[in-house]
């Protein structure tokens, strides 16, 4: 804990140092957050990238799909909860339905059974919700390893991930396991998604955060947000 | 006679949109199908050879694309102020630079399945959204949305949405600065220096 805070102060000091040019409204912090930027690339660079690239590399593509699978299948049960929340009660059912085939004859979920009869996979947690309830992003926010947030979704990952199974699993030495494998998986899941961002943005940080901001709201909106047309 | 000709007149107005106007959505259909198809046939491309790739969109994706548009809307208010010469200049960059990033998104999902949604439009509509999403074990579809507008050269892409976000609307906030920090002329600079880049890699 210690270290962490050790990390923010040295990163806030740095934020300081480096303010944006020019200000985003729905960035305020731009100063700070691309501080904390700086620092999650560079972990990114020497640490998450190497160690996902090698993992991709080392399991066959059907074991990595089988891990994803199964951590996906764990997160559909409040996948299904911030369904009922918003009102959504069939994408819920279908949710939970999706947990408890996916669990049983999907053999604790490492066969996605569920999306092969039909019942379609859904995007929710706890940010998405508050946003259906009507409350704004609030300022961006870069956070440390986590990456884009919004002062909203921050909250809003608070609650998935106090909520989540996994907290619950004992010993701790298997749980942290979890955890490893689960970053682990997900960022080389992402590897072919962050090349793009790196062969498509001039400034990678301004990309980023204007489509996470594009991505929230038509996640929010389950793909049909109020359309802007662009002139 | 004055009937024939107003047959003939009828006809020579209609023709042409029956003959070459394949609908948006089948025209969508028709061309991702066909590159997926040369893609997993073709031995440079599968040994990862970005430059035929490149070459296979340019060929068989870039006609039905509108790039001045997509420029244009990408560029918001700066797009006035730019000269005949400038939105040439920046039209070329901006198009070389999606072509490669297309060229990027495809190859990552060459090998998933596709579902290409019916059309959701009036037959008289001339701005409509094609939707596509691409399946995924596990994982929640990817859906491709192209912004289609009818032209007299067919229906032609002015922009594409995947997972919600736009592209064009993307580089939007990025184009802004630049131009408010360099002028246009720095912004064309910096395209040119983003592709001469990519193009060593």
């Amino acid at each position: 804990m210690r270290l962490v805070l050790a990390v923010l102060a040295l990163l806030s000091a740095v934020g300081c140092a480096t303010t944006g040019d020019e200000r985003d409204p729905r960035d305020p912090f731009e100063g700070f957050n691309r501080g904390v930027y700086a620092f999650n690339e560079t972990f990114d660079e020497y640490i998450a990238k190497p160690v996902a690239t090698g993992y991709r590399k080392v399991l066959h593509a059907e074991i990595r799909s089988r891990v994803g699978n199964f951590f996906a299948n764990v997160q559909d049960i409040f996948i299904g909860v911030n369904n009922f929340l918003q009102g959504k009660f069939e994408q819920g059912v279908n949710d939970w339905a999706r947990f408890a085939f996916n669990s049983t004859i999907g053999l604790l979920g490492i066969h996605d059974v569920a999306s092969e009869m039909g019942l379609e996979k859904h995007n929710e947690d706890f940010g998405q919700t508050f946003g259906r309830w009507g409350v704004g992003p609030g300022p961006y926010l870069m956070l440390p390893f986590l990456s884009s947030s919004t002062v909203r979704d921050a909250a809003g990952t608070a609650i998935d991930w106090t909520v989540s199974p996994f907290t619950e699993v004992r010993p701790i030495a298997l749980r942290n396991t979890l955890y490893g494998v689960y970053l682990v998986n997900t960022r080389a899941e992402l590897l072919d998604a962050s090349r793009l961002l790196e062969e498509a943005a001039l400034d990678k940080y301004v990309f980023q955060r204007d489509a996470y901001f594009q991505r929230r709201q038509s996640l929010i909106y389950d793909g049909r947000p109020p359309r802007e047309k662009l002139e | 006679m004055r009937k024939i000709l107003a047959a003939l007149s009828l006809a020579v107005v209609l023709l042409p949109a029956l003959a070459q106007d394949p609908a948006p959505d089948a025209l969508v259909k028709a061309v991702t199908l066909e590159v997926i198809d040369l893609i997993s046939k073709d031995k440079d491309i599968k040994a990862g050879s970005r430059a035929k790739l490149v070459q296979v969109i340019e060929q068989k994706v870039l006609p039905h694309f509108n790039f001045t548009a997509m420029t244009a809307l990408a560029m918001g208010q700066n797009w006035g102020k730019a000269s005949a010469e400038q939105k040439k200049q920046l039209t070329q960059e901006f198009k070389t630079l999606l072509v490669r990033t297309y060229a990027s998104a495809l190859a990552a999902y060459s090998e998933q399945k596709f579902d290409f949604r019916p059309l959701r439009a009036k037959p008289s509509d001339t701005d409509v959204t094609v939707n596509v999403r691409v399946l995924q074990p596990g994982a929640q579809p990817v859906t491709i949305d192209y912004s289609m507008e009818k032209t007299a050269n067919g229906w032609k892409c002015y922009d594409v949405m995947v997972g919600g976000v736009s592209l064009v609307a993307n580089y939007r906030t990025e184009f802004a600065n630049t131009v408010r920090n360099s002028g246009i002329d720095g912004l064309i600079k910096d395209l040119q220096k983003k592709n001469a880049s990519m193009e060593k890699k």
